[in-house]
């Protein structure tokens, strides 16, 4: 792994958020490390994406604080540059798979324009999109489009990429080419949090295992031991596929 | 029905002559109509797409407005416009009045509320789709408007369009300002307009059918050019 300044670890001091007399996130308090997979786990309606959006600062939580390494001396928008999110449905946009990753890498105003394409162009290839490059993203199948979304957010080379449930709707054969297009951005150094609702999938990526019910944080455990022996009946109860209440 | 066939003939063969008067009156009718819509397209496009997604005190209330400004009757932009341009108007030194300058700014005063409009709720949409990953990629949302302009084209076309047929059509902001006089400010709706009073109805019935018969080429080019449009970009 690259040894550079990062803005991991991540910290989550009392993270809540209410809508209305709900709560849905229930003062989450943990820290997460630069150098392993972490995947969120639990039940549907536990929280999982809500957590994500919560890291990554697209909602605020209603208390509490998201805090990341070195906030102070970089400042909001580059601490928001260093991340990126692969959301459950890709959002693309109306022009080329190539455009699609031009435009997010010119968003961060850092290169020049024969850089942001040599750069597109290596991320495609590394989702072995690179033969529909100038296709319009939107006639792309349904697993393209989502590994074309991991390509656009691995061009940003963040230091953190989110991940919300990125093989839902897809097929086996898709999904081990987003799994391994996940190790790769992994082994270029960069930390993955991801949700997932598939246990396999789980088992085969995570380092470590966040598991939530109900907006509560059960554990935070290495994957091995959370899978092994979990602590809680709760995931106990989840990872045998029994419904959990 | 002796009198239509006669004047449907007659219709027919001032179109196929290219009768001279005939053509003039389209020409500026088309110049007219096109300029004004390309100019409230440069309002209006921004403008909805702004309106989309700013967030101000009194936004709803211009929502509204501008919502309202649709059904605006083109005798009263006339009125307005006119007011505006009379000689104790604020814009009467200018001298624009009667003048053709005059019917563009009538009939963009008239579309500008339809492209905004019709723009505003269809970024919008977009935007709901758009806006965890725009804010994700780190667009903010003045960066956003020109992105979501340019995704939502294809629906825009159609805004464009609905303006362009408001224009074309209207006969009441063209007559104020413009006056219909013979060979600087006459338009097909205007002359059809005189021409019937009058009781030339071949004229009329000619101006009528090259009017629609331009409608129905732009519609049908801008459907043409859309569909091609939409198939290249997915």
């Amino acid at each position: 792994m690259h040894a550079r300044a990062t803005i991991l670890p991540l910290t989550l001091d009392r993270v809540t958020y209410a809508h209305g007399s709900t709560v849905l996130i229930d003062g989450i308090s943990t820290v997460i490390g630069a150098s392993s997979r972490t995947i969120i786990l639990g039940p549907n309606g536990a929280g999982k994406s809500l957590l994500l959006r919560l890291c990554h600062g697209l909602i605020a939580p209603t208390a509490g604080a998201v805090r990341w390494a070195g906030a102070d001396t970089l400042g909001r928008s580059d601490v928001a540059r260093r991340q990126a999110m692969v959301f459950q449905r890709p959002v693309l946009l109306r022009r080329s798979a190539l455009a699609n990753i031009t435009y997010a890498l010119s968003l961060q105003g850092r290169l020049g324009r024969a850089e942001r394409l040599a750069r597109a162009h290596e991320a495609l290839a590394g989702v072995g999109l690179a033969h529909v490059a100038q296709r319009p993203a939107h006639v792309l199948s349904g697993g393209e489009q989502q590994r074309l979304a991991i390509a656009r957010a691995a061009a940003l080379k963040p230091d953190v990429l989110f991940l919300d449930e990125p093989t839902a709707s897809l097929d086996p054969g898709a999904c081990r080419a987003i799994e391994d297009a996940i190790r790769a951005i992994d082994a270029a150094g960069t930390k993955i949090i991801m949700t997932t609702h598939d246990l396999g999938q789980a088992r085969r990526l995570a380092d470590e295992v966040l598991f939530l019910c109900h907006g509560r944080l059960l554990e935070h455990t290495p994957a091995d031991e959370f899978f092994e022996s979990p602590r809680t009946p709760q995931a106990a109860a989840f990872l045998r596929g029994d419904i959990v209440g | 029905m002796h009198g239509f066939d006669e004047a449907l003939a007659a219709a027919w063969r001032l179109i196929v002559t290219g009768d001279t008067a005939l053509v003039e009156i389209a020409t500026l009718s088309l110049k007219v109509s096109l300029t004004a819509v390309v100019c409230a397209a440069l309002i209006g496009l921004p403008l909805g797409a702004a309106l989309a997604l700013a967030r101000f005190p009194g936004r709803n209330a211009l929502v509204v407005t501008i919502n309202a400004l649709m059904g605006l009757p083109p005798v009263v932009a006339g009125l307005l416009v006119y007011l505006l341009l009379s000689r104790a108007g604020p814009l009467g030194p200018y001298g624009l009045l009667f003048t053709p300058t005059a019917m563009i700014i009538a009939q963009t005063v008239l579309v500008t509320p339809i492209i905004a409009a019709l723009t505003r709720q269809v970024v919008a949409d977009l935007w709901q789709e758009y806006r965890e990953q725009l804010t994700s990629l780190g667009a903010s949302r003045l960066r956003a408007v020109p992105t979501l302009l340019w995704d939502a084209r294809f629906s825009l076309v159609t805004a464009v369009l609905a303006g362009l047929g408001r224009a074309m059509a209207e006969v009441g902001a063209i007559l104020v300002v413009g006056g219909n006089i013979a060979g600087v400010t006459r338009t097909m709706t205007t002359a059809i307009a005189l021409e019937t009073s009058k009781g030339d109805l071949p004229l009329a019935l000619g101006l009528g059918i090259v009017l629609l018969v331009i409608v129905l080429a732009i519609n049908a080019a801008a459907h043409l050019l859309g569909t091609t449009a939409r198939r290249a970009a997915g």
